[in-house]
């Protein structure tokens, strides 16, 4: 054998290996190109800016600030001065250490957040020190901020998205870590605020760092920022609730009748916004859930309470519309109204001589509006018949059922229907009498104040509204969705209007009114006291008003739980409410004094501690 | 002059040059975007070129009969400047290889390799040489395995694995096979005993040893080859196991477990090997182009510069220019076996031999090394390598036979 040979056939045999292997690696094997994008691209999300939300003046109410975010890549620590590092942020060793594990436990690749969200000082100072520190970088993102301590339900709040909500999101918008809005206008008008994320691609090298743009640029997208929302609420009427809302519990609602618009939306107890803001958003949340005064129960919308006295105007109106009554019928009140054994007391002091519609409304007499009811019902064949007749008028007022408005939450309230008597007496074996606090807005009925204050500018508007809503423009531009732009009629005619909106401004006006005591100078106004029974403890104290009564520029409702009766509280409050829209101030400061230093504490403590109440 | 192999000197510029500029790339800095920039590797590797021009310029001067006349001293200095790491040396990245000057550092067994060659030629085409004796057989293992026996503790198995390749000149100049058969045995084995435990590979050499024995009966020779060869493997195996537990370390046993697929570990040990065949592996066709590699670019495969050079070019290039450089190497080292097949004077073929043989071996084990076929032996790739040291070394020693054959006419 030639033994030059082999050293030729070796070097044939290998270059036949290696061209092989190269072609296996270089054109049959695929996943080397996968990982080699994957080393080296880095896909880096443009968050866009939230929008913006506005009062109805375009006073600012959230906007957002920056925040920073320690974040490290463990594989890329070097040596460092861990007592130095601890100390510029303000951690101790111990929960440096811990922190370092749990990143490492994550991920030696990936960017973990060290500690989120430094404050401004401490980003200062480890800014200028950072080049110390390979491995560690700061990230910045965009918080929430509230300028305004106030209307923390109207407007929400943002919080990182939920895994439910991640798995439900049909629209993949949403991955882990991504802010949503979770509540008020911040939930209901997510899609417009939100915006659209951008995604950069870079080149980065084996440390992450930065090399250059990714196929010039080609996959990029640009982030779409959130559109601003201006919000129909007024700031300044917004701040005057809370305040006379302070040491009480209950719900303000109040509409521009013409428009629908929400003026005002308060709940009581509330709590500042910028609690629920960043870092510390969780924590106080449950502190806030714990709370015994149910802070986030956005009392405005979803407390449902008896509506009281000032369904007496809905029956009122119901009675005239049916033609049972006219506006001379009259009726003595004897203390009450009796039927059989069944008597419903009655306050209204005039006992000796008949009364009208127009003094049954001043004087709240339940005499007179248990006779209109009764007449209503028993108006038809069969009190079923009646009975629906009944229930039909009142759900067109938007009771008993969603209102179906850009507010995230709500309430249906309740309107009693045939067949929840005949569940509970039997088919056919009921009459009115049965149910006679209907009424006079007690019993089985339950509305939240959003349906009342809307009542309230259905009779300001003499029978018709626009559905309540919180929003007034997008983007600077007016909203046009039909749910609020188009008028929705009650089944009442106009005309029957007039005789309850007289009734209404004698409560302010005349000698005997309820809320006499309230009455706003030289404007004069329509109202309704209402003091709802309950069952817990003291009464509601109701109050529904608009004015001025020739133009009506307000509608508002308001509950104060456990205030008693209607003019101690809740009165004077909605009356300083409307006086502040229309006058832009107060005049009467002794009452508005009066009313924000009110507590109603020890009511609701005794109601929490019933057994102590005994002792 | 004129009798220069010009083929074997356009393919060295070409390796050199395109060599320079994949260095370029793989290290590229942004803030030095010129290639002559001295302050980074690819304009001190142009420096090196040209240093590297000078020793030919040197050597094409010098009469073909030095190297013949002075192989012995040459050999003797080269011995000593790798004893003298013992005492001198400088310790870079865990091996002490180097001799530090000032800010250049000089590694001595990058000479070494063609002062052996020079030694080994010189020995066996001295009168009355053969390689049947046994004595003359001692005496060229012994120049072959004294540099490769200093240069293993410093420690460089890497380099010293290079001079296996000597093997094949003793068996080019008449060296019985039974040797080369050995010696791939030998690695068969280790690699197997590595796999499987060794006491079921002794039994199968058992079955199959008695197997031959029986079918050979007849011929008393063979079968005393093959008792020899069982007693041999036995004997190897049961030594290998007790180096291969005692005398490697961990990053020895690792590499070795990794590229026979017995270990997984792409972020570990195994990490440079695996980005490695990342690298060539995303080039595609035709590579993502010049300065285009993300691999090269972002740093993700250690050493690219030097043993792992071929990543750029596989990488940037592609399949086309990788393979396109399979050739032309290839094509190189046959070119030299061609020519050194046709010298006159014994000297200058065993001489050639022995750098077609080095070459083979840096180039096999490097490319075996980054497409992952063989394991992590740092070994750099002729002309391509960033380093003084080698291109001087591998300079030296190609234009050393350049010379030598340009001489070969004038024989008779």
């Amino acid at each position: 054998m030639n033994r030059n040979l082999l050293a030729f056939a070796m070097l044939f045999l290998i270059t036949i290996i290696f061209i092989s292997r190269l072609f296996f690696l270089q054109v049959v094997n695929d996943s080397f190109k996968f990982e080699s994008e994957k080393n080296a691209r880095q896909r880096l999300v443009q968050y866009p800016e939230r929008g913006y939300i506005y009062d109805r003046n375009n006073v600012l109410l959230v906007t957002n600030q920056p925040a920073y975010d320690l974040m490290v890549v463990p594989r890329n620590i070097e040596t460092i001065d861990t007592l130095e590092f601890c100390k510029l942020i303000n951690i101790t060793k111990d929960s440096f250490l811990k922190r370092m594990k749990k990143a490492k436990t994550y991920s030696w690749r990936k960017p973990t957040i060290f500690v989120g969200e430094l404050s401004k000082e401490n980003f200062a100072f480890f800014q200028e020190k950072m080049f110390k520190f390979p491995g560690f970088y700061i990230q910045k993102k965009s918080l929430r901020k509230y300028p305004i301590n106030s209307s923390s339900n109207v407007l929400g709040y943002v919080s990182e998205v939920s895994t439910w909500t991640l798995r439900n999101d049909s629209t993949g918008h949403y991955k882990l870590g991504d802010q949503i809005g979770t509540g008020g206008i911040e939930k209901s008008y997510e899609k417009e605020l939100r915006g659209k994320a951008g995604v950069k691609y870079f080149v980065v090298d084996v440390h992450n760092r930065i090399q250059g743009s990714y196929s010039k640029n080609k996959f990029d997208t640009i982030p779409v920022n959130g559109k601003d929302i201006t919000s129909t609420v007024d700031i300044n009427l917004q701040q005057l609730g809370e305040r006379l809302m302070s040491n009480k519990r209950g719900g303000i609602i109040a509409i521009e009748p013409k428009t629908g618009e929400i003026l005002a939306s308060i709940t009581a107890p509330s709590y500042n916004p910028n609690l629920l803001v960043g870092r510390k958003r969780s924590i106080n949340y449950s502190k806030l859930l714990d709370s015994v005064g149910k802070p986030l129960f956005d009392r405005g919308l979803l407390a449902e309470y008896p509506p009281g006295s000032p369904f007496k105007l809905i029956n009122g109106l119901i009675a005239l519309q049916e033609g049972v009554i006219s506006t001379r019928t009259s009726w003595t009140c004897h203390h009450g109204f009796h039927h059989g054994s069944l008597h419903v007391k009655c306050h209204c002091g005039i006992h000796d001589s008949p009364q009208a519609l127009h003094s049954s409304i001043l004087r709240s007499c339940n005499n007179y509006f248990c006779q209109t009811y009764k007449l209503s019902i028993e108006n038809y064949e069969t009190a079923e018949i009646g009975m629906n007749v009944w229930s039909n008028h009142v759900k067109s007022f938007g009771f008993g059922k969603f209102l179906n408005n850009d507010l995230p939450t709500g309430r249906k309230g309740l309107v009693p229907s045939v067949a929840m008597y005949d569940r509970v007496y039997g088919k056919g074996r009921w009459k009115a009498t049965f149910n006679i606090s209907n009424a006079i807005g007690q019993g089985e009925l339950l509305v939240t104040p959003i349906q009342l204050a809307n009542m309230s500018a259905i009779i300001a508007n003499k029978g018709w509204y626009y559905t309540p809503h919180i929003v007034k423009k997008i983007d600077g531009i007016d909203i046009d969705n039909p749910k609020f732009t188009e008028k929705k009629y009650t089944t009442i005619d106009e005309l029957h209007f007039d005789p309850i909106i007289n009734g209404m401004t004698a409560v302010f006006e005349s000698e005997r009114g309820t809320a006499r005591a309230s009455r706003i100078p030289e404007i004069i106004l329509a109202g309704k006291t209402g003091t709802a029974q309950n069952a817990h403890g003291q009464d509601h104290s109701i109050f529904v008003a608009f004015g001025p009564v020739d133009d009506p520029k307000i509608a508002i409702a308001v509950f104060v739980e456990n205030g008693y009766w209607g003019s101690r509280w809740a009165a004077p409050i909605a009356t300083l409410m409307i006086e502040k829209y229309l006058n832009g101030e107060i005049s009467r400061k002794k009452l508005e004094e009066r009313i924000e230093n009110g507590s109603l504490l020890d009511e609701y403590y005794k109601q929490e501690h019933p057994e102590k109440d005994e002792d | 002059m004129s009798n220069i192999d010009w083929v074997l000197v356009i393919l060295f510029v070409g390796f050199v040059l395109s060599g320079w500029v994949n260095i370029y790339s793989a290290v590229l800095d942004q803030e030095h975007i010129n290639i002559l920039d001295t302050s980074q590797k690819y304009g001190k590797q142009l420096g090196l070129i040209l240093s590297s021009g000078v020793l030919v310029f040197i050597i094409l001067m010098l009469d073909g009969k030095f190297f013949e006349k002075y192989s012995g001293l040459i050999y003797m200095v080269s011995m000593v400047s790798l004893i003298g790491l013992f005492i001198f040396g400088k310790e870079v990245a865990g091996a002490t290889s180097w001799y530090g000057i000032g800010s250049f550092s000089l590694q001595p067994s990058e000479f070494a390799k063609f002062a052996t060659a020079l030694a080994l030629a010189n020995f066996l085409s001295s009168p009355n040489i053969s390689l049947k004796k046994v004595k003359t057989q001692i005496k060229a293992f012994a120049i072959i395995l004294l540099p490769a026996i200093i240069i293993i503790p410093q420690p460089d198995p890497g380099s010293a694995l290079v001079y296996a390749a000597y093997l094949f000149v003793l068996y080019r100049e008449g060296l019985n096979g039974h040797y080369i058969f050995i010696g791939f045995l030998t690695a068969f084995l280790f690699i197997l005993s590595i796999i499987i435990d060794y006491t079921y590979i002794i039994g199968i050499a058992t079955i199959l040893t008695i197997t031959v024995s029986v079918i050979r009966k007849r011929k008393k020779k063979s079968i005393s080859i093959i008792l020899s060869y069982f007693l041999l493997s036995t004997l190897f195996l049961t030594s290998f196991d007790y180096v291969y537990d005692n005398i490697l370390e961990d990053r020895h046993r690792n590499r070795l477990e990794i590229m026979l697929g017995i270990k997984h570990d792409p972020s570990g040990v195994g990490y440079n090997q695996h980005q490695s065949m990342v690298a060539i592996g995303s080039g595609g066709w035709t590579g993502k182009g010049f300065l285009e590699g993300t691999q090269t670019k972002g740093d993700f495969v250690p050493e690219q510069s030097t043993d792992f050079i071929f990543c750029t070019v596989g990488e940037e290039w592609g399949f086309a220019g990788s393979a396109l450089f399979i050739i032309l190497f290839s094509g190189f080292i046959a070119r030299i076996l061609f020519k050194a097949e046709q010298q006159k004077l014994a000297f200058s073929r065993i001489y050639g031999y022995s750098v077609a043989m080095i070459f083979f071996f840096h180039f096999a084990i490097n490319i075996a090394m980054v497409t992952g076929i063989a394991p992590v032996i740092g070994i750099p790739l002729p002309f391509y390598s960033y380093g003084g040291s080698s291109l001087w070394g591998f300079t030296i020693l190609l234009f050393i036979f350049i010379k030598l054959d340009s001489e070969n006419h004038s024989v008779l």
